[in-house]
């Protein structure tokens, strides 16, 4: 496998892992644990294959591990999280950060499908490959991740938090 | 002309442009009537851009070290074999000491029916003393200021402390003539139990590694057999309770000579 080629993908990597989880060392923490598994199961890696959806499912793979440890704290999606404040005005990065905020709220699996789709602008094919799961789990997740994400943009709690039942 | 019902994935595909331009026309003459739809589609784009806002600049950041690090192989030493090695890989006396202990278990299977663990699951267990030593060799030797737990300069409390946690009497054996002097030992988790690693070092800083575990107590005696992992010879033999294994990363007719020297020694105690 090609440094280069790696090396390349190492900012993608990045940039997911901290839309996934909002904080930059840990972010930084599992594309480390990513990039250490890849090279550990090299003999894995079919050469000719599409590098970054490997990648990619590494990473995922790596996190449903951490998330179905026990005694890990995961991000809850209680009822008074939806509660978004209310401001006087709205400028472009506090819109920005709206939408950080509103994504937390979001189940795991769906802000995946969502964050490969926005970030990586991967098919859906590639996704579901990736993913381990089939195309319409992924059409499913990607449906009721935007659906959920702009009712919680609009302020629509209530029925955002009829929906926060998978 | 009849378009086909337009559903929600085609809603979806429309907004990350993956739907075929035909179906795309229809998909936005549908739209064109249902301006709930429409708004709703027009919220994900903003989302999409949102996102990409806001997470894009992560891209530009430079990598911390330990990332860019990682573009390159890590140590030979770490990285893991195939779990179902092939042919090629397996030396002519793993696949004789398999065989052997295949027959022999077959034979002691056929005996004894169901009372002890299959062909292949005996046929698999000497390869772990080996394996185990491998791994330990390539983690530590590679260490430049922590090599070994307790140094060579003390090497009678090496000793003793060594045998007082092995349950038995271990002693490290003089390696001098072949160029390689003790620098230390350590103590490490086994399969069953504490293990020892004695750690040697020659001029020119190669270094040496004979593990030695104790818990080998439904063994057989065995002959010198050799193993390979990775960048790491092995030389292993079983004598009652103990199993031994030398390693390194040095040629094998070399570590052979060595491991003589090591059973010659540790035969006359």
């Amino acid at each position: 496998m090609d440094s280069r080629a790696i090396l390349a993908e190492i900012p993608r990597l990045r940039r997911y892992a901290r839309a996934m989880l909002g904080d930059r060392a840990a972010a930084d923490d599992l594309v480390q644990d990513t990039l250490e598994r890849a090279w550990s199961r090299l003999f894995q890696w079919r050469p000719g294959s599409d590098l970054r959806a490997w990648l990619f499912g590494i990473m995922h793979n790596l996190r449903v591990d951490q998330l179905r440890r026990p005694g890990l704290s995961t991000q809850s999606i209680g009822d008074d999280d939806l509660e978004l404040p209310t401001r006087p005005t709205q400028t472009d990065a506090l819109e920005l950060r709206d939408i950080e905020s509103a994504l937390n709220h979001l189940p795991d699996e769906q802000r995946e499908v969502l964050l490969l789709v926005a970030l990586e602008e991967m098919s859906y094919a590639d996704i579901a490959t990736t993913l381990g799961i089939p195309v319409g789990t992924v059409m499913s997740r990607l449906s009721r991740g935007r659906e959920r994400l702009r009712l919680i943009m609009n302020g629509d709690t209530a029925n955002a938090r009829l929906r926060v039942v998978r | 002309m009849s378009a086909l019902p337009v559903t929600e994935a085609d809603l979806q595909a429309w907004v990350d442009a993956a739907l075929p331009a035909a179906r795309r026309a229809e998909v936005e003459g549908w739209l064109a009537s249902q301006p709930a739809e429409a708004e709703r589609l027009g919220a994900y784009l903003e989302q999409k851009q949102a996102l990409k806002s806001l997470f894009d600049p992560v891209l530009d950041e430079p990598l911390p070290e330990g990332l860019a690090a990682l573009a390159s192989p890590p140590p030979a030493a770490v990285v893991e074999r195939p779990p179902k090695p092939l042919l090629e890989r397996w030396s002519l006396q793993r696949i004789a000491a398999g065989v052997l202990i295949a027959l022999v278990g077959g034979m002691a299977g056929w005996m004894t029916h169901d009372r002890y663990p299959s062909a292949e699951s005996l046929a698999k267990s000497p390869l772990s003393l080996p394996r185990r030593a491998a791994v330990a060799h390539a983690v530590f030797s590679p260490d430049v200021r922590r090599p070994v737990e307790v140094s060579a300069e003390n090497e009678d409390q090496l000793v003793a402390w060594l045998s007082k946690r092995l349950g038995t009497a271990v002693r490290p054996p003089k390696l001098g003539t072949l160029g390689f002097e003790l620098i230390g030992g350590r103590l490490l988790p086994g399969n069953s139990g504490p293990v020892a690693q004695f750690m040697y070092q020659d001029a020119t800083g190669q270094r040496l590694t004979l593990y030695v575990s104790t818990d080998n107590a439904t063994n057989q005696d065995s002959a010198f057999r050799f193993a390979k992992e990775g960048q790491v010879n092995v030389f292993y033999w079983i004598d009652g309770k103990f199993g031994y294994a030398l390693s390194a990363g040095i040629d094998k007719g070399k570590l052979a000579q060595i491991a003589t020297a090591v059973y010659d020694q540790l035969d006359r105690k």
